[in-house]
């Protein structure tokens, strides 16, 4: 599907989502709480078919997190972004996409060990790649550590 | 190579030459001539000095010439473990466990600079053993990022010709306490 059809279709969906184009991506910005809405819209509507989840990662912007959910449709073989703000970053929350990709769960996983984000309805929400006695979460801008850590 | 060839590094000739050591007996230079010419490796790699190593394994390089025949899947058949790669804190338990359950007289190459110093993952990193050589004790250091097949033959090459010097007199130590 064309870019421009696409966000289009999106808008119609979600009239309040901040759409920017790049050279790759068409890149959908929506709300918390329309994630999960979004994402299921993405998948089961016909013409888009997004049914792979080929990336799903954080990025810390220090005074807020990014969620970024990069998806194909193995069908149409067109791809597209979407993302999310969430700006608590002591309980930071968001809902979970794995009833909608299950690729979703360990790459959920692995951000809840290394960001802390929570995700909600996650099936098995615990530590991946950390020791489970791990305190603090590494990936984060504000993390320290003066015993492991050599700065430079 | 011949024993001559390797000029730049002779601390051990000149330690034992200075009567450090007990005499070089007929059996030790037996004994030692049989454990420096077949050197088994441990099939461990944890990241891309790995592929070097098994390039210098394979046909091109064929470190078999020299004696370090087969990679054994087994710690209790190797007799050297050449640590190529990052080692990780995760990691680090389960290379000890390796090292301890191989049997005596057994050797450590740390190969590359992730292994010798933690090389790129030295600065800013929260997860990389900064140096095998705080895990286990290492007989030979081989740098480079990753070390060529040519090198890595070099540092068995320095193995070897430690390991003739070793004497069945001496108990080696086997553990380091961390």
């Amino acid at each position: 599907m064309e870019k421009e059809k696409l966000k289009d279709l999106i808008l119609s969906f979600l009239p309040d989502a901040e759409i920017v184009t790049d050279k790759q991506f068409l890149n959908v910005t929506v709300e918390k709480g329309q994630i999960h809405k979004l994402a299921e819209f993405l998948k089961k509507t016909t013409e888009t078919c997004f049914d792979y989840l080929f990336c799903e990662s954080a990025v810390d912007y220090a005074d807020h997190f990014m969620m970024v959910y990069h998806l194909d449709s193995t069908k149409f073989r067109h791809q597209m972004v979407i993302k999310t703000k969430i700006t608590d970053r002591e309980n930071p929350m968001v809902d979970s996409v794995c009833d909608v990709w299950i690729g979703a769960e360990y790459h959920e996983r692995e951000i809840f060990d290394l960001f802390g984000i929570k995700f909600n309805k996650h099936p098995d929400l615990r530590k991946i790649f950390l020791d489970n006695d791990w305190v603090g979460f590494p990936l984060r801008k504000d993390y320290v550590d003066p015993i492991n850590i050599v700065e430079r | 190579m011949k024993e001559e060839d390797f000029k730049d590094n002779e601390t051990l000739e000149l330690f034992k030459k200075e009567g450090g050591n007990v005499l070089l007996s007929t059996v030790d230079a037996l004994i030692n001539w049989g454990r420096s010419n077949s050197i088994w490796p441990l099939t461990f790699a944890t990241s891309c000095c790995g592929i070097e190593m098994m390039a210098a394994g394979a046909s091109r390089h064929d470190f078999a010439r020299f004696g370090i025949e087969v990679y054994r899947a087994s710690p209790r058949q190797a007799d050297v473990i050449v640590v190529a790669g990052t080692i990780t804190n995760k990691m680090a338990p389960v290379l000890k466990r390796l090292y301890d359950q191989m049997a005596d007289p057994k050797y450590v190459i740390a190969m590359g600079a992730c292994a010798i110093s933690g090389g790129p993952f030295f600065y800013n990193s929260y997860h990389v053993i900064k140096g095998v050589d705080h895990v286990i004790p290492v007989d030979v250091y081989i740098p480079g990022c990753p070390p060529r097949p040519e090198a890595l033959l070099y540092g068995v090459m320095q193995l070897q010709r430690k390991i003739k010097l070793d004497t069945i007199g001496k108990k080696k130590k086997s553990s380091v306490d961390i």
